[in-house]
């Protein structure tokens, strides 16, 4: 990353008279001029006229100041910022899918149909369930997707008072949300000491309104919530529905199925397990997995697998006659298919072998960094944890330094920060998932710097409390920036 | 097992273990109980090599067939300049997280703070979001905007004439948020704005949602809607392909409260469906309601002009049970596609890729009239570069579009028994254009164009 900070916007940099483009001859009357005049612009929109060249410098000189996974280690908890594989970009770069319009004769798409229904059925597999819609667009519309699958299936049999959600107070802050949308109302039910779900706090809490209980497992703080099996018990036995957040897959790769823990619907973000890249926000993809029994819900359209003559034929299903009981469209068509095929590509390339060194090999990394800071960081939940843990700060509270020093003082030394301030059940929440494509030596670098930096708590506070000093930019003031939001180059003050 | 994407050697792993106490893999996962455990392989290949998983994508690959495209129906075949993907590859843009540390992510912020101001010149509204993920849910987001602002009222009117896709996702949405939502009926192919103010009347609507260009490619004429929607104190939400944006009469001088729409038409490619991208603008005045990722302007620490994310308190981190929208991400990288794809397009350039699509529609338009197997739907309407057309052939339009897309074209969308939604734009050549009216012609005259003649032996104008 380069340390220098470039700071300039596209708009500063155009002149009257660039140009930046070229386009076909127009070999038609020029009919903008006959369209009627008061449906038109009077007033062009104010964009930048910049060469070509100059475009390219802009772009490449502002994308030195990020930090990506490519830079360097990025240990953001709950994120698996898990390698980006390079032939998943080129797959999904191919001009035959690329160039696909969606209302295309489903005889002309057969290998896009087909790579959609290969992905559903190997989530399926991997997630323990029936069937997947790949349609929803990311994690947080995942779950709204599958609390409405669950709505959909309370309505068919006619059981309408269900209007509760009952999520840990550990939960991904996308959950309540999710709910909220979906027209739920949401009871949190409280975690115990060691960070999982009071068993019999939520047996209080289950009646006949409660739709659905949404948990990860693992849990936000890394802990797999061993009495799951009760829990689905209970859950069912009041005629709700488990709902898996599957933000927290990647450590049970390999070794345990959603399914088979009793969950009845999931998502799962591509973007986090399965190593589509994060975009710097998106756009990623969030599939969700049902449990049999439950397809019939399930969003539109659905791709269907015809076998005829030993032939596959894979075709799309609108749900008017052949499933009427589904939710109804939550997408313009079959979600984002080029993320799509990055996930599949990622999941043939490591196959059912290395499929099961991802997750174990995760969990070893994230104990690895835990028992190496043990000593210096407060561990509130001393377990074995799986792909992520929370520290609580640094176990010396006599220096005044917060979780937030300690996160941009990593980025002085080259590291992303982990997740902050969450999850809420501690005050100086430091959230490390370090995934299973960091190198044993990252890992040790990673240690040393964070050893470094709970001395000069004690030595040198004034550094940490004045980090980061070495990156692009300084300590920006959010405070004015909310106080008097400007949005906008043209909303921008001249003393800007 | 080695894999090229695991970089442990097997002595890594036993001092990782060792230094954690523990003998073997197995051991990290003692917490889980014993019946819990998948004690198989799941049921996938072992591990391909990268020139397997090539050879699979490129075979199935040979199973789609791209069309030449003079479909639209909301996604648009435009041209994309060499430079969009070359910046987009860049790993430092492909492979970071939402910016959350300002201080190593001012590229991403940088370039959605450009995306705002883009959008905001676009859509002629002072505010933009971050992105949302497609148009259908920028729409879906902005109608439950609409009543959470409203606070007191859940009823919404769409118009006929917006895209059926919208309508669909906006029905899902509204069932599950508890809003009634009533189609405002369409008249010779615009919306009934007679219609439109007697469903306002009961002042229980808390908003408006309407399209120009329209499903059916017209122009409205929105002249006095702002003022009848805002007396009956709704807010009025306006969708357009951001393309179009670049020469037709904005939302916000037509009096929109809201836009939100489907960017796609930005040079985006088709990708069967995705990743597209949702863009969500709205007046000043409802900054705080606006869903999504916003970026501001700050100073920092040195005096330095930087960027942040802002206004998070309205987002559902901090709100969580109480939120109105759980959008947790933007669409990050294509808002950086739409924000190079109008850096190099400039203001020019936009209004020339629309100029040159809607003269090649209208061009196309009054040839396939002149051939006789189609009359146009709505021959007084103004269109920009997408059109409806009625089918007058003897045979089934389904035959026509059947042996168009076996000579490699996609003719356009059947959006009825007998009519065809036809989009044209500047990557359609004239050549490709004028095959397009031969077969329609030879169509009409009932000649079959498909008695395996090959491409270059249709006759060339």
């Amino acid at each position: 990353m380069n340390k220098k900070y470039y700071g300039k916007l596209i708009f500063e940099l155009s002149r009257p008279g660039r140009r930046g483009y070229s386009l076909p001859q127009n070999n038609y009357d020029d009919v903008l001029h006959i369209l009627p005049n008061n449906l038109l612009r009077d007033e062009a929109p104010k964009l930048p006229e910049v060469d070509e060249p100059t475009v390219v410098r802009h772009y490449t000189n502002m994308s030195t100041n990020n930090f990506g996974v490519d830079t360097g280690f990025y240990p953001l908890g709950s994120c698996t910022m898990k390698y980006n594989p390079k032939i998943n970009e080129e797959m999904a770069s191919l001009p035959a899918f690329k160039a696909l319009h969606p209302f295309q004769p489903s005889a002309t798409v057969q290998g896009a149909l087909e790579a959609y229904y290969t992905l559903q059925s190997l989530l399926s597999e991997i997630g323990g369930m029936a069937e997947f819609t790949l349609n929803p667009y990311a994690g947080a519309h995942g779950e709204l997707t599958g609390l409405m699958v669950i709505r959909a299936y309370h309505e068919s049999r006619g059981d309408i008072k269900r209007d509760k959600v009952i999520i840990p107070d550990s939960a991904h802050g996308t959950n309540p949300a999710s709910a909220a949308v979906a027209g739920l109302k949401v009871v949190e039910v409280k975690s115990l000491a060691d960070g999982t779900v009071d068993v019999e706090a939520l047996k209080a809490l289950l009646d006949d309104t409660v739709a659905a209980v949404m948990m990860t497992n693992p849990n936000t703080v890394g802990i797999f919530e061993s009495n799951i099996p009760k829990i689905a018990e209970l859950v069912h036995g009041s005629g709700a529905l488990l709902y898996y957040d599957g933000a927290n897959l990647n450590p049970l790769l390999g070794v345990a199925r959603p399914g088979d823990m009793g969950f009845d619907v999931m998502h799962i973000n591509l973007h986090k397990t399965f190593s589509t890249p994060h975009g710097g926000g998106g756009p990623g993809a969030g599939p969700v997995g049902v449990r049999a029994g439950l397809e019939k819900f399930l969003p539109n359209p659905r791709v269907v697998k015809h076998t005829v003559e030993e032939e596959n034929i894979f075709g799309l299903d609108f749900g008017t006659e052949k499933s009427p009981l589904s939710l109804g469209r939550i997408s313009a068509w079959l979600g984002n298919f080029a993320v799509e095929l990055r996930a599949l590509s990622y999941i043939l390339s490591l196959g059912c072998d290395g499929l099961k060194m991802a997750g174990p090999l995760a969990t070893l990394n994230a104990n690895y960094i835990k028992e190496s800071l043990r000593d210096l960081y407060e561990l509130p939940i001393d377990r074995v944890c799986k792909h992520e843990f929370v520290f609580d700060g640094l176990a010396d509270k006599s220096t005044g330094i917060t979780t937030l020093n300690v996160a941009k003082r990593l980025l002085d030394y080259g590291f992303h920060a982990p997740t902050i301030y969450f999850p809420l059940l501690f005050h100086e929440s430091l959230m490390i998932e370090p995934t299973e494509t960091e190198s044993k030596e990252t890992l040790d670098e990673f240690i040393s710097v964070m050893r470094k930096i709970a001395y000069e708590a004690k030595e040198s506070p004034e550094i940490l409390k004045n980090a980061p000093l070495e990156t692009p930019i300084r300590k920006p003031d959010d405070t004015s920036a909310a106080l008097n939001p400007v949005v906008t180059y043209s909303g921008m003050p001249s003393s800007c | 097992m080695v894999h090229r994407y695991f970089p442990h050697t097997k002595d890594d792993i036993d001092a990782m273990l060792k230094h954690c106490g523990m003998e073997s893999l197995d051991d990290l996962y003692s917490d889980i109980p014993s019946q819990l455990k998948l004690k198989r392989d799941y049921d996938i290949k072992p591990q391909l090599s990268e020139k397997e998983v090539r050879d699979f994508f490129e075979e199935l690959a040979l199973r789609n067939q791209p069309l030449t495209c003079f479909a639209g129906a909301g996604f648009y075949d435009h041209y994309a300049p060499a430079v969009v993907d070359s910046i987009l590859s860049r790993s430092e843009f492909l492979t970071a997280y939402t910016p959350y540390q300002p201080e190593i992510s001012q590229g991403t912020l940088q370039y959605i703070f450009e995306y705002q101001s883009m959008m905001s010149e676009l859509t002629g509204l002072e505010v933009s979001n971050a992105s949302m993920y497609d148009g259908t849910t920028a729409v879906a987001e902005a109608m439950m905007m609409a009543v959470a602002h409203s606070r007191k009222k859940n009823r919404i009117l769409v118009s006929a004439t917006v895209n059926p896709i919208y309508k669909d996702v906006i029905d899902t949405y509204a069932h599950y948020h508890g809003i009634a939502v009533d189609v405002i009926p369409e008249s010779e192919g615009v919306t009934d704005l007679e219609a439109m103010r007697d469903m306002l009347s009961s002042n229980d609507v808390a908003g408006v949602i309407l399209a120009t260009p329209n499903y059916y490619g017209i122009l409205e004429d929105y002249t006095g809607v702002a003022e009848t929607v805002h007396a009956a104190k709704a807010l009025l939400i306006m969708t357009a392909p951001a393309s179009t944006l670049g020469v037709i009469k904005t939302p916000g001088q037509w009096g929109a409260d809201i836009a939100a729409g489907e960017a796609q038409s930005l040079g985006m490619p088709l990708n069967f469906g995705g990743p597209y991208l949702g863009y969500m603008c709205c007046t000043k005045a409802l900054i705080r309601k606006l869903p999504g990722r916003i970026v501001g302007v700050t100073k920092d620490a040195d005096g330095q002009r930087v960027f942040v994310l802002t206004l998070q308190a309205r987002e559902q981190h901090i709100r969580r049970d109480k939120a109105t929208s759980n959008i947790c991400s933007n669409q990050g990288l294509m808002a950086l596609y739409a924000s190079v794809y109008l850096s190099l397009l400039g203001t020019e350039g936009l209004k020339e890729v629309n100029a040159i699509s809607a003269s090649g529609a209208h061009y196309l338009a009054s040839r396939l009239e002149e051939s006789g197997a189609f009359e146009l739907k709505y021959p007084d309407k103004p269109f920009l570069n997408e059109f409806v057309l009625k089918f007058k052939g003897e045979v089934k339009l389904s035959d026509f579009i059947e042996v168009c897309t076996s000579c490699g074209c996609l003719p356009g969308v059947m959006i009825g028994d007998d009519e065809l939604l036809v989009c044209v734009t500047e990557n359609r050549t004239r050549e490709e254009i004028d095959r397009y009216v031969w077969r329609a012609e030879t169509f009409a005259k009932a000649i079959s164009p498909f008695d395996n003649k090959t491409q270059t032996e249709i006759p060339q104008p």
